[in-house]
């Protein structure tokens, strides 16, 4: 099994965003593995303990993406991938991402590739299916539980809260929802492993590609932090009169019932 | 310049989504004047045209085929982009639902465009709208733009407000037929798990429990009082952990961000990861035992006690004000 898992280096959700001269402040920031690519990491490890098989994991990004990749390896993969892009443009949208990782698996005949269904900073959820279709390939995204049997594959979707119970077969590419999995943490042997694992650096000539076919559709023209909602009214007095108080408010001030 | 706009309708259970509503609004501020030409996609979906007219739409194109009684993405993406091709539309309009998550991709794909996802406001019109979108699951908010070509854009449930419903508009209703085929996807079975239908991202009221709820068995108070405000069930990280619930009701900077109109957090302590997937809710309402719990700073109206004791008294206090 050829597998191939595409993830994302991104701030740590207890990170604050804090904005200096309309971009995002980056110094100090804690980093981490996107959590649904973890989840996708896990699921492809799993997968080739079970039936043989390489996991390459992919990302776009600069040199501190490094960190992000060796975490991947020493959970257990066996190769990693870093596209370079930063040098040669400036503004990637999903169309550009998506773009540049098919370019780099459209050979690789992959037999499954995995993504995180979200990544929680830009929250688009494109890339996946957006790498599918120009691959083309079949895609199930927001999957909870993955059964490969020979070409046929079991999944169960994430539907708003419902399961669908899907079918469908190789080669596919299957975007992660929480609860696929219980991703390991990297053991100190794998650790020391993955440091002499192969990490591949790629830079967008490597992969035949100008810079006009990665040109961004979309534009971000403004950075905003939503404004600050301020503490409102804790309710004093007999807990029965304060939800008294509490439906009265939320009916005549809040007009929310 | 006036724009063409389609909008995808979304049909659940026989009728249509709300967010296909908002959607219609939403096309109306992006065309600028022009035409908005609703798309509805199913097995036989036509009779639904009209209530999209009277909610704005200008003109219905309907796809019916058997193999698109149930969503798939090989077929919806037939059957749009058949009527894509068709009707050469300057924008589209779909909702960030499952659905639209889904398909908005491949499609945007297939058309070579660029795609802005979960759209919560729309600022200017036509030419020169802005579309505003949470990032960092809504600790801050980006402005985009589409540099070139068609605008594309998925609208979050709940955030921009439909028309008034107008019973005298009438519209054309035109089919188009196409042959879909090549599924690669088969749906064997759909596990129904959300309670009474309410979906957690389009409900207008979420009661949600933290580690404070205890156990799956303490979720029961919070969805009767769901149920008797006629919303949605949701939890923290903790509470999802701790094998209380459900994944899938997980309200967080991982799991669903909601926006409803009333909030209210039973047993939550408020961690940031929590917020981010809550505090632009319109109304936040927080029921803890700890009064330096951090979800009172995000509260609108705050209960210092014991949600076991305050969530049955809210359920009574809410029923006979109802009977008023």
């Amino acid at each position: 099994m050829n597998i191939y898992v595409l993830v994302k280096r991104t701030f740590d959700t207890e990170e604050k965003i804090v904005l200096n001269g309309g971009v995002i402040q980056e110094d100090g920031a804690e980093f981490i593995i996107n959590p649904y690519d973890e989840y996708a990491i896990e699921e492809a490890i799993q997968i080739r303990d079970a039936q043989g098989g390489e996991v390459t994991v992919v990302t776009i990004g600069g040199e501190d993406a490094e960190k992000q990749l060796r975490t991947a390896l020493a959970m257990g993969a066996d190769k990693a991938v870093l596209i370079n892009a930063e040098e040669d443009v400036e503004d990637l949208d999903q169309f550009s991402v998506a773009y540049i990782l098919a370019e780099y698996l459209k050979d690789k005949e992959a037999d499954l590739i995995i993504a995180g269904n979200v990544a929680i900073d830009g929250g688009s959820g494109q890339v996946g299916p957006r790498v599918a279709e120009l691959l083309d390939i079949n895609y199930v995204t927001t999957i909870t539980d993955l059964d490969i049997d020979g070409d046929t594959v079991k999944l169960v979707r994430d539907v708003e809260g419902d399961s669908e119970v899907i079918e469908s077969s190789l080669p596919l590419l299957v975007t992660a929802q929480q609860g696929l999995n219980e991703p390991r943490y990297p053991s100190l042997p794998g650790i020391m492993k993955a440091k002499k694992k192969p990490l591949e650096e790629l830079e967008l000539d490597d992969l035949d590609i100008d810079e006009d076919d990665v040109e961004a559709k979309t534009e971000t023209v403004e950075i905003f932090l939503p404004a600050q909602k301020e503490a409102g009214r804790v309710l004093q007095g007999e807990l029965q009169d304060q939800v008294k108080e509490l439906v009265q408010l939320l009916h005549s001030e809040a007009k929310v019932i | 310049m006036s724009k063409k706009v389609l909008v995808l309708s979304e049909v659940r259970e026989g009728t249509l989504r709300n967010v296909s509503f908002e959607a219609i609004a939403s096309a109306k501020t992006i065309a600028d004047g022009g035409e908005v030409v609703g798309v509805l996609i199913g097995d036989a979906v036509e009779t639904l045209s009209a209530e999209l007219i009277q909610y704005g739409a200008d003109r219905i194109v309907t796809v019916e085929h058997p193999h698109l009684k149930q969503y798939t993405s090989d077929g919806f993406s037939q059957a749009f982009v058949a009527v894509a091709d068709a009707e050469k539309p300057d924008a589209i309009v779909f909702g960030h639902t499952a659905l639209g998550k889904d398909l908005s991709p491949k499609i945007a794909s297939k058309l070579q465009s660029g795609l802005i996802s979960d759209v919560t406001a729309i600022e200017g019109e036509g030419d020169d709208a802005l579309f505003i979108r949470p990032i960092y699951s809504g600790k801050a908010f980006e402005k985009v733009k589409v540099k070139d070509g068609l605008v594309f854009i998925t609208i979050r449930p709940n955030n921009i407000a439909p028309l008034e419903k107008d019973e005298s508009r009438s519209g054309e209703v035109s089919s188009i037929s196409v042959d879909i085929t090549n599924l690669r996807t088969v749906i064997k079975e759909v596990v129904r798990k959300t309670t009474d239908g309410v979906d957690l991202s389009e409900a207008k009221v979420v009661v949600s429990g933290g580690r404070g709820v205890k156990s799956a068995e303490g979720f029961a108070p919070l969805q009767e009082l769901a149920k008797v405000l006629g919303g949605a069930v949701g939890a923290s990280r903790g509470a999802c952990d701790a094998d209380y619930c459900d994944y899938s009701l997980q309200i967080g900077q991982t799991g669903k961000v909601v926006t409803p109109d009333l909030y209210i957090a039973c047993g939550i302590s408020g961690a940031i990861q929590h917020l981010a997937g809550m505090s632009n809710s319109k109304i936040i309402v927080a029921i803890n035992k700890d009064p330096e719990a951090n979800i009172f700073k995000v509260a609108d109206y705050g209960i210092v006690g014991d949600l076991f004791e305050v969530v049955p008294m809210l359920i009574e206090e809410f029923k006979s004000v109802a009977v008023k």
